[in-house]
């Protein structure tokens, strides 16, 4: 497909550490090392990853949050010319940052809590479209109404709301630059199950109506096959797999994204894993990520000496991009 | 799979028997009547699970049996059975929470565990020290005993290397290996019960998976009950026997897992049940949700509290009185639909 509005190239976030006697830098973090994907207009591509493995840092790269080490961002709107993320300068971002906008995890803390309703939206829109007064009540109206909020709520502040009430309101928040790309970091993580569901037929509905992208960054895997069409799996930093969400659900090729899945509890008693099988070993390692082997070697069931010694490739298997060493053969 | 014995719902003697348990919660705003209500069996060495969302009561109900709900919450009514290992009975209800004989019951009798570990392990101490010491606390030991007991645990739950983990401070250990030593340090007494409060929730997906594992190993080899508090219906499925689904302070319906997964009652247990996105399920353009939110704890619906989000609703007769746990086919449901006096109404 040629429309792409989001291209990411070869992408590094590394933070440094420092310490000693005059903080110096002694190490790096590479929380994300050499990413590379791309981004279709209109799809939801979704980004599923446990804690620590750098889906997070990856979103913040995409909104410019983060000055990225190395790589390229390529973001296109519509009927615009490119423009690269990475070297924008601050007022290029502002003008970007019209365009793609973020949901995020915590409706508790990214909402402030000492502003009222009407400036919590709107507040962009005073400085982006020089709205106020009557205007900018009306438009901030009609955002909440988009949303599923009553009007009526303008002059409320957000403690006055519930957990699905407040997501909601970012996601007004989100939409009142008529964005074209939506980062939503794990922005039903924190709802139950109920709201989470309302939220997630929002998000959908809100898709179609004002033409969005989104990258969904998650790790319910349920959640993520539910409302994404293509899924990146990351893991200490990298994309291990990235295919079409049936593929990478149905047949999944790399190691990792079979332990994950398999470790999903499934809402059925009927379906538990057979009796001790035991499930996956480890966790995430501490140290970071190596450079000369395969991340996820120390835990993989079918490591061999050239998975510890040496970088896996990116290998395409079928439809999915699968970085392995053995990918296709187990 | 976990060996299937069949359901019991009132068996004779269920470890733990909870009726009419009420904790309110008296705030400046009002009476938040938190528990209101619960009727809860705990069988011998069966796992139950309570499901529930956030404000539902289930974690302040766990609280409750142990006696340690925070001030403004107390009990105002019910009573906490708990049949001891010699036969006798107590109403855990009825101690006072500062009494000799409830905290000869926690920790060695009943134990609890967190969802958020760095908050139940003290900071400043050594994980191996906290568990000796809770070691001393309920049985005759001797300091080096009880080390030596306290790295046996720690090596029983998985945690690599146990003598050198014995001296870690919390901090120095991931989520996941702190809510082992949490696992060890409740079952260095060998209890009867375990109540775990979300557990898991603050995992990722494959410690998940290894915690869970390690639970149902534990409640295999001590023979233990297990009481699991959660929110996911995932983790309720399973590591489940029993199941009981809590809506506003109460109990909606009980009965075993399989029951309550695959011929749910309650409107609530169903709609709950078809709002979760399942892997590999039946692909939806759309989840069904559940309308609205749960109302606010001090603006309760009169009559039975899941009326106004329930698809099912009657007027006249939900609204009027609050309906109760009655047996309907192999569960319990709380819920007018089933009551024989309005079977003309449906």
């Amino acid at each position: 497909m040629s429309d792409k509005i989001l291209e990411v190239n070869g992408l590094s976030m590394h933070f440094p550490l420092s310490g000693g006697a005059f903080r110096k830098s002694t190490a790096v973090v590479r929380a994300v090392e050499n990413v590379s994907f791309a981004v279709h207009r209109g799809e939801t591509f979704g980004v599923v990853g446990e804690s620590g493995s750098g889906k997070t840092t990856l979103g913040r790269c995409i909104m410019r949050i983060l000055t990225p080490t190395a790589g390229t961002i390529q973001f296109t709107g519509k009927a615009q010319e490119p423009v690269e993320l990475v070297t924008s300068d601050d007022s290029l971002l502002r003008s970007i940052w019209r365009d793609i906008r973020m949901v995020f995890q915590d409706p508790q803390s990214s909402l402030n809590p000492r502003l009222p309703v009407i400036e919590i939206v709107g507040q962009c829109l005073r400085k982006s479209e020089k709205l106020s007064g009557k205007a900018l009540a009306d438009r901030v109206s009609m955002l909440l109404t988009n949303v599923g909020l009553r009007p009526e709520i303008l002059h409320r502040y957000p403690g006055a709301f519930s957990g699905g009430q407040r997501q909601r309101l970012g996601i007004a928040r989100a939409l009142a630059t008529n964005p074209q790309l939506v980062v939503a970091d794990e922005a039903v993580s924190a709802l139950d199950v109920s709201i989470q569901a309302q939220t997630l037929n929002l998000m959908q509905d809100l898709q179609e109506q004002f033409d969005l992208t989104y990258i969904f960054i998650a790790h319910d895997l349920a959640v993520v096959e539910h409302i994404c069409d293509r899924v990146a799996v990351m893991y200490l930093g990298q994309i291990v797999e990235l295919a079409e969400k049936d593929e990478l659900f149905n047949s999944p090729k790399h190691p990792y994204t079979r332990a994950l899945l398999q470790a999903v509890p499934v809402p059925d008693p009927r379906k538990r894993p057979a009796k001790r099988v035991r499930r996956g070993s480890g966790e995430i390692p501490s140290g970071g990520l190596r450079l000369d082997a395969c991340q996820f070697a120390p835990r993989c069931p079918h490591a061999q000496d050239i998975c510890r010694n040496s970088s896996p490739p990116e290998k395409q298997v079928g439809g999915a991009a699968v970085l392995c060493h053995f990918a296709g053969d187990i | 799979m976990m060996p299937l014995t069949p359901m019991h719902t009132d068996s004779p003697e269920p470890l733990l028997r909870i009726r009419g348990l009420k904790t309110h919660f008296f705030t400046a705003d009002g009476v938040v009547k938190a528990v209101d209500g619960v009727d809860l069996d705990v069988q011998q060495s069966r796992t139950t699970c309570i499901l529930g969302e956030s404000g539902c009561g289930k974690s302040i109900m766990a609280r409750s049996i142990l006696r340690i709900v925070d001030a403004p919450g107390r009990i105002v009514d019910g009573s906490i059975i708990y049949r001891a290992a010699d036969g006798r009975t107590v109403d855990l209800a009825a101690m006072s929470p500062t009494s000799k004989a409830i905290r000869e019951i926690r920790g060695s009798d009943i134990s609890m565990i967190f969802q958020e570990p760095m908050s139940s392990l003290g900071p400043i101490q050594k994980i191996g020290k906290q568990i000796s010491e809770t070691i001393l606390l309920h049985r005759k030991m001797s300091k080096a005993e009880a080390k030596e007991a306290a790295i046996e645990m720690l090596d029983r739950v998985g945690i690599p290397n146990p003598a050198k983990r014995y001296e870690s401070y919390p901090f120095e250990l991931s989520g996941g290996m702190r809510q082992r030593a949490m696992i060890a340090m409740a079952l260095s007494c060998q209890p009867r019960m375990l109540i775990a409060d979300e557990p898991t929730t603050a995992l990722d997906v494959t410690t998940q998976a290894q915690i869970l594992d390690l639970i149902a190993d534990l409640k295999e080899e001590f023979d233990m009950s297990v009481m699991l508090i959660t929110h996911d219906l995932g983790v309720v499925a399973e590591v489940a026997e029993d199941v009981a689904v809590m809506y506003m302070g109460k109990v909606v319906e009980r009965g075993d897992v399989y029951s309550v997964f695959e011929n749910p009652k309650h409107p609530y247990t169903q709609a709950l049940l078809e709002s979760v996105p399942r892997i590999g399920g039946v692909r939806k353009a759309r989840l069904p949700a559940i309308k609205g939110m749960v109302p606010h704890p001090l603006a309760r619906p009169s009559g039975c509290s899941f009326r106004t989000r329930c698809e099912r609703y009657m007027p006249g007769i939900c609204d009027k009185t609050e309906p109760v746990l009655t047996q309907e086919g192999s569960s319990e449901v709380a819920c007018f639909l089933y009551s024989s006096e309005l079977a003309n109404v449906r």
